[in-house]
């Protein structure tokens, strides 16, 4: 499962992260790594971005860089 | 030259931290001659620029919102009769930059060759400042880590066991809430160790613990020795060019690595390869 598919209030751990060079740089920056848990707080009104719980802090994801992470529940 | 300066003792709106700060004299934008240079870095929205008003006595603007210190500021503050210039960074959560303004934070910390750099960490999100503070210590060991926002931290039920996180990291951390001046002085004291080389602890440093990767290391950090005599980093410099970091490439191949002084340097030198 993919973490753009993550529901509001559900948390997982993610197991692999596909995206691309900055990106995916900027993402381990941000303490987004395989092993870390990542919780879907809230969706903004047209469902794009939304933002995840992650290390106690959140941070906002756009779907087509969620859709690159694979979360186990 | 006290005449020059504004003291603590008469700015009146922080009386009440007065007696915690009484060798402090804030010199604001007046640098000249300093001793010391300490640079100020941090994730974005950890109080940067609240301690850099609190040391110099200056009014840079601070706001809740990340990306607001664009531009490095600098002011300066006399300690126990010793000067400093202070340079206030753009928040940045990564020395491996993707954005100008986490680039200007990298470049004066790999190249302005600061005395001591202050890693301000949130109490509240440690562990996402805690990575800054490791790729900081890759470059130097001259480093102190402010523990900001601990009064915030206190509100959410969070303690941490300061003495055990300085063992760790083998640099000083200080607990402070800087809108409240606390742990000013606390600061102060650990930025005037560093600076004459007094903490004995030894900094934590990463080793990736791969034999083929170190031994690359290895090969390129002497090699960049033999070219850039002068860089204080090589191990860190050696490890982006495996890494692939285009900016870092392109300076050693047009061999302006160790003159890269300014923080606009790299930042022309990567648009002018664009072009």
């Amino acid at each position: 499962m993919t973490l753009d598919n993550l529901r509001v209030g559900h948390s997982a751990v993610i197991t692999n992260i596909y995206n691309k060079a900055t990106e995916r740089r900027r993402l381990f920056d941000l303490g987004i790594l395989p092993g870390t848990r990542i919780e879907n707080v809230m969706s903004s009104p047209l469902g794009d971005p939304i933002a995840y719980r992650v290390r106690s802090s959140v941070v906002a994801l756009r779907r087509e860089q969620a859709r690159l992470i694979e979360i186990e529940e | 030259m006290s005449t020059q300066v504004e003291t603590l003792n008469q700015c009146g709106s922080c009386a009440s931290s007065c007696h915690h700060t009484a060798q402090l004299t804030k010199l604001g934008i007046k640098i000249r001659n300093w001793d010391y240079t300490v640079a100020l870095a941090g994730n974005p929205n950890t109080g940067k620029s609240t301690i850099f008003n609190q040391l110099t006595g200056l009014n840079q603007h601070v706001g809740n919102w990340a990306g607001k210190t664009v531009s490095r500021a600098e002011g300066a503050f006399n300690f126990n009769d010793k000067k400093f210039k202070l340079v206030d960074l753009p928040g940045t959560y990564s020395l491996l930059s993707t954005s100008v303004d986490e680039e200007i934070a990298r470049d004066f910390i790999l190249f302005g060759k600061p005395d001591v750099t202050v890693v301000v960490a949130d109490a509240t999100r440690l562990e996402r400042s805690l990575h800054l503070v490791l790729q900081v210590l890759e470059i130097t060991n001259r480093a102190v880590v402010a523990l900001n926002l601990m009064d915030e931290a206190k509100r959410n039920d969070l303690t941490i066991d300061v003495r055990e996180l300085t063992r760790e990291l083998g640099i000083p951390v200080v607990s402070m809430s800087a809108r409240r001046g606390e742990g000013v002085t606390e600061l102060l004291t650990a930025i005037e160790k560093v600076s004459l080389n007094a903490f004995p602890a030894q900094a934590r440093q990463l080793r990736y613990g791969d034999k083929k990767l170190e031994s690359a290391i290895e090969t390129l950090t002497s090699n960049l020795r033999e070219t850039f005599d002068d860089l204080p980093n090589v191990r860190w410099v050696a490890l982006r060019l495996l890494e692939g970091d285009e900016s870092i490439i392109n300076a050693v191949r047009t061999g302006t690595l160790g003159t890269m002084k300014t923080e606009t340097s790299l930042r022309q030198l990567t648009l002018s390869e664009a072009r």
